[in-house]
């Protein structure tokens, strides 16, 4: 039988998709812009923006075909149809997700690869040349997060050893987090390098677009209106609720006050460590992911990042790449064939195997990432230039940067 | 004719206005300050890291009145935002040497 469209399908990923660009603009512009000096606020909020339209030119130019297009050698596809031709024309169904139009997709698929980048932001504000982001957003992309996809989703090696990452683990957490890592020590740390919110309003309001959008990124990532996007959406608000929680106990012992911010972190730390086990787990692993990633979470951004002093200004290795690693190698001991028919499952299923490729996928992609973004950096470093002019930085970047403040007298 | 410079408490403000308007002191300026005397300062906590605060924020009163009325007006700000605690703040008296009121032109203390 040929596949024919699903109208509920296709109006599921059609919200999807808004959904997770949601999260992107404004979800991580505002929970970053409220972390930062009120000198920064437009800066930041706007590394966010300038990367999803960056992306968005960029992914219908060449990116989703190399991504999706016809795999060679495990590594890359094929460009066959540059700036998306002929593609909506045709009305073609995805060979992805058989009862979704092609371009419903790659529109979708465009959403993740614009707040990957939007995440690593976060690493970087305060001090980096917003001409030095401009430049990194297409080199990065198309060096890093599209062979990274590619080998994960498009039908590349990891995908034929039989790699799981549901909604991105790998692809989104994982690469974002190492990437942030790596810019970070080309970077150096800033002359003030504490996290002073200036108005948590802005992060409280992006966070909750973002648990909001986390929806779309994790129950579309089922490609349909099915009992697989249901069952994705329980999960992934478990484990947000386990994750805040948990933060909250982290901060009462540790610190001696429940806190907001700490509520905040958690919730976005078990969001992005379900994210890979989605369409895998089932309730009891999703409490033990959401658990384990933010106590993880609060020891990487409290105790690992002051011991090792590298200036990751809003933690986006210490919340998103940690819980990217913990979520991506729990899909290789909870994955449940019960969940999913689609899978042979991880440990507890009997298919021990599976944490091996796990593993393997978060070492390959962890390395790539950070090895690749230390070259294009360092590039970018030798020819424009990462950094603001000191003075600039003291000042603030919005006035400096941008002739612009956030936060005017009259 | 003096300035009376109040910088108190900010919780203490609504009190302060309720008490001044009883004794028929209608006019005032207030701003929002930061600053820091014996109290020092405060802790806040963000992801696992204290910081220290030593600058605090306090409410700042600004009133300009004739000699005669003084006393009374710096008598009420003590005794209503007063607390016994450090940090309750302090007032500042100077002469003013002139007021001028832009709508007419009045000069001196029919201006204030």
């Amino acid at each position: 039988m040929d596949p024919v469209l699903n109208s509920g399908d296709t109006a599921w990923m059609l919200i999807s998709t808004a959904l997770v660009i949601l999260m992107t603009i404004p979800g991580v512009a505002l929970f970053y812009g409220g972390l930062i000096r009120r000198e920064n606020v437009l800066n930041t909020i706007f590394l966010s923006f300038i990367s999803f339209a960056i992306v968005s030119i960029l992914w219908f130019v060449y990116g989703y075909d190399l991504v999706f297009g016809a795999d060679i050698w495990g590594f890359i596809g094929t460009l066959s149809n540059p700036f998306f031709g002929g593609v909506i024309e045709s009305n073609t169904l995805s060979t992805y997700a058989p009862t979704i139009p092609t371009g419903l997709y790659a529109i979708y698929q465009m959403t993740f690869a614009a707040i990957t980048v939007a995440l690593i932001s976060g690493a970087v504000v305060e001090r980096m040349k917003f001409s030095a982001w401009l430049a990194f957003i297409p080199v990065w992309i198309t060096l890093v997060y599209i062979p990274v996809s590619h080998w994960v989703w498009g039908g590349g090696w990891l995908a034929q050893m039989g790699v799981l990452d549901f909604a991105g683990g790998t692809v989104v957490h994982v690469n974002c987090g190492m990437a942030a890592l790596a810019l970070v020590l080309l970077l150096g740390a800033r002359k003030n390098s504490q996290l002073l919110p200036h108005h948590l309003g802005y992060s409280i309001i992006g966070t909750g677009l973002l648990w909001f959008g986390w929806f779309g990124f994790n129950a579309g990532s089922a490609l349909g209106a099915t009992n697989l996007a249901v069952s994705a959406m329980i999960v992934t608000n478990m484990s947000a609720a386990v994750g805040m929680i948990t933060w909250i106990l982290m901060d009462k012992l540790e610190t001696g006050k429940p806190t907001l911010l700490g509520a905040l972190s958690g919730a976005i730390a078990g969001l992005a460590a379900i994210t890979p086990a989605a369409g895998y787990v089932n309730i009891t692993a999703a409490i033990i992911i959401g658990f384990i990633a933010s106590i993880c979470g609060y020891y990487a951004v409290s105790h690992l990042k002051p011991r090792l002093g590298y200036d990751d200004s809003l933690d986006v290795f210490g919340i998103h790449g940690v819980s990217g690693i913990i979520g991506t190698i729990a899909v290789g001991i909870f994955a449940t064939p019960l969940i999913n028919s689609a899978i042979k499952g991880g440990l507890i299923a009997g298919n021990p195997g599976q944490i091996g490729i796990q593993i393997l996928a978060v070492l390959v992609i962890g390395v790539y990432a950070f090895i690749m973004t230390l070259i294009i950096g360092k590039v970018i470093d030798i020819t424009i230039g990462l950094r603001v002019e000191k003075k600039h930085e003291v000042q603030g970047l919005d006035i400096n940067l941008h002739e612009e403040s956030g936060y005017r007298l009259s | 004719m003096k300035k009376i410079l109040a910088i108190i408490r900010p919780d203490k403000l609504e009190e302060v206005k309720q008490a001044l308007e009883e004794i028929g002191c209608h006019g005032l300026t207030v701003k929002e300050v930061r600053g820091r005397g014996r109290q020092l300062g405060i802790t806040e906590s963000y992801r696992g890291h204290d910081y220290k605060v030593d600058l605090l924020p306090k409410t700042e009163i600004e009133i300009v009145t004739m000699e005669v009325k003084l006393d009374n007006i710096v008598e009420t700000i003590v005794k209503t935002a007063q607390t016994g605690d450090i940090g309750d703040g302090k007032i500042f008296i100077s002469p003013v040497e002139e007021v001028i009121r832009i709508r007419t032109g009045e000069r001196g203390e029919k201006a204030i």
